[in-house]
């Protein structure tokens, strides 16, 4: 009950106590009109995108589940008979899902990698959930032996049959390529950024045509250099293995473009943390690493994301150079004359496309989580 | 063999020397042949208008400026390029920043463990101990646990000079500390400098407290355009400034 004071003189006397803010409208009828139906325009969007959704829902669900044929051990299964719609052939991915998961891995070895997958999906659950005990040695293990078992274990040698890495395929070369991309480029970006805000000129030159060089070439290219030049110029003799071939193309592609990423969170971070930080006596390494990158790496979250998830993508190119990555596999399984439907093809595109998403938005979900549990700061 | 000899020598009364310091930023003559010697325990503040060169000359103190003619002696310590003497310069040289410049990303605890820890190799537990000694001295010891954005200003400030302390400075800069404050806090970082100043830290302060400059130094340094326009004892320095700029800078602050 204030009035407005029109007096030259006012002494307040005495302070007015806090008060809960009004209600507003709660509950999903107010939700609805506030974000639906708030105003004319707004009312013909919703309007029109429920039509929409109508419109195209229906179909696609009938297609996806109420037409699709679910069990089956060939082609017979998926053929529309008695002129009835066939919608999606899930017997087929069905039938082929070792295939798809390990390409043309050896049935009877295949215990080796799908040992792998489970230790290496425990492990990273155990890395990234910050509650979980002995966590720092998890990490170390998971970046030491892992690798080496891994590498033991998919490839062979020591006791197990070696299965040549032409054999490996689908999701396994998708994980590999991936993984050991994401892994490898983290830090060789990082490098990368440091070195290219080098006051050094030889260590700023050596990143710049690094990363300028990497970055203006396609993937395609890269992965068609490694492939098809590379031999040529090594001693003959020597070959080295088309995967690991891919494997360090990628590793280096990704690396520059992460050193962009991070060298933009390098320049965010204000002029007085590198200050505060030489004025306390720490050398360059460790105002880095303790002051600088935590603070740079955090604010290019989404950046950092986003070229993962890019890569977990393009590791699909690998096809170009004759190794079957997840969608590979499942393509070349289309051209199989005990299968071949007119419904598979849609079928096993849909599935590749969920995989992916699946992997792709853990990513999205864990990099958000993570933003928020780091967001401490709140700097001035 | 210099080197070592210069580490293990006994304490100088000098704590800074500056001997015909000249600065260049590209073509502008920021610091003008200025000399400046500091004795242990001496307390100077610097004033001076914006752009005087005040801040780039204490920043040389510590090598976040570098000076290209003339000698800068800290602790004994001779001022080069060599990146080690930088380093040992800057254990036994603490600063306060104007805008704190704390680390956004650690508490309150860990920005003050955080150099002894890794500089002076001190063991966790002792440099946590260390912290709340001093953070208990600029009497915020229960915001250990806070970050640095859940402080106010003043509260900022005195963790500053609390982290600075940690490393056991022999002189500590002060680069307009109170001049990014609210009103309501200057106070309190001042009363916190005072304290440092009564129990004889070395401490060389750009500020423009005329009244902290009354209480507690020895002597006053008026700059202008680079140079060293005049200094002298406060009360002298107040009261009877010679120079004209200093009387008319005097004139515009002590309204």
């Amino acid at each position: 009950m204030s009035r407005i004071e029109t007096d030259t003189v006012f002494v307040r006397r005495d302070f007015l106590e806090p008060e809960a803010p009004p209600p507003s409208l709660g509950g999903i009828p107010g939700w609805v009109r506030k974000n639906l139906f708030s105003s004319p325009f707004n009312i013909a969007i919703s309007l029109s995108m429920l039509l929409l959704l109508a419109w195209a829902l229906p179909p696609l669900i009938r297609w996806l589940f109420i037409d699709a044929v679910w069990t089956g051990t060939n082609r017979e299964a998926c053929l529309p008979k008695n002129g009835e719609t066939v919608g999606a052939c899930w017997a087929f991915v069905n039938a082929k899902l070792a295939q798809f998961t390990f390409g043309s891995y050896p049935a009877d070895q295949r215990w080796r990698p799908s040992l792998v997958m489970i230790v290496f999906f425990v492990g990273l659950a155990w890395v990234a959930i910050p509650r979980m005990p002995w966590r720092r040695q998890a990490v170390w293990l998971m970046l030491t032996a892992f690798p080496v078992a891994t590498f033991w274990l998919l490839y062979g040698g020591l006791g197990l049959p070696i299965v040549e890495t032409s054999n490996w395929g689908g999701l396994l070369v998708t994980l590999v390529v991936a993984i050991t991309g994401i892994v490898a480029s983290l830090p060789l970006g990082i490098l990368l950024a440091l070195g290219r805000r080098s006051k050094l000129p030889f260590i700023k030159i050596v990143s710049v045509v690094f990363i300028e060089v990497w970055r203006g070439v396609p993937l395609i290219t890269v992965l068609f250099m490694a492939s098809v030049m590379l031999p040529l110029f090594l001693p003959t003799g020597v070959n080295f293995d088309k995967l690991l071939r891919a494997l360090i193309g990628v590793a280096l592609f990704t690396g520059a473009y992460m050193a962009e990423t991070i060298r933009g969170g390098l320049q965010a971070i204000p002029k007085g943390q590198f200050e505060g930080a030489a004025s306390l006596g720490l050398g360059y390494w460790q105002s880095m690493r303790l002051i600088i990158l935590p603070q740079a790496l955090k604010i290019v979250i989404p950046g950092i994301v986003n070229s993962f998830i890019s890569l977990f993508k393009d590791t699909s190119l690998v096809m170009i150079i004759g190794l079957y990555d997840l969608l590979g596999s499942i393509q070349r399984n289309f051209s199989d004359a005990n299968w071949s439907t007119p419904s598979i093809a849609p079928t096993g595109l849909i599935f590749a496309a969920a995989v992916f998403w699946v992997f792709c938005f853990s990513m999205s979900r864990y990099s958000m989580y993570m933003e928020r549990k780091l967001n401490t700061g709140r700097k001035r | 063999m210099a080197d070592t000899a210069l580490a293990t020598a006994p304490e100088t009364e000098t704590a800074v020397e500056m001997i015909g310091v000249n600065k260049w930023f590209g073509e502008f003559h920021v610091l003008r042949d200025v000399n400046l010697s500091v004795k242990r325990g001496e307390r100077i503040v610097i004033c001076g208008p914006s752009g005087s060169g005040k801040s780039t000359t204490i920043r040389c103190i510590n090598r976040l400026e570098e000076h290209q003619k003339g000698k800068i002696i800290v602790d004994g310590i001779e001022l080069t390029n060599d990146l080690k003497r930088i380093d040992e310069v800057r254990r036994e040289v603490g600063m306060v920043f104007q805008h704190f410049n704390l680390f956004p990303h650690l508490t309150i605890l860990e920005n003050c463990t955080l150099a002894p820890i890794w500089v002076r190799k001190m063991p966790k537990k002792e440099a946590e101990e260390v912290a709340m000694h001093f953070l208990t001295r600029v009497k915020i010891p229960e915001q250990a646990h806070k970050y640095p954005g859940q402080l106010s200003g003043g509260q900022q400030q005195r963790v500053a000079i609390a982290r600075s302390l940690c490393m056991r400075p022999k002189i500590m800069l002060f680069d307009e500390p109170t001049s990014a404050l609210d009103p309501e806090m200057v106070k309190e970082v001042l009363d916190t400098m005072v304290g440092l100043a009564e129990e004889g830290m070395t401490m060389i302060c750009v500020t423009h407290e005329m009244g902290f400059a009354r209480q507690v130094a020895n002597r006053v340094i008026f700059m202008d355009q680079g140079q060293i326009v005049e200094q002298n004892e406060p009360v002298e320095f107040f009261s009877n400034p010679k120079h004209e700029r200093t009387k008319l800078f005097l004139g515009q602050i002590l309204h």
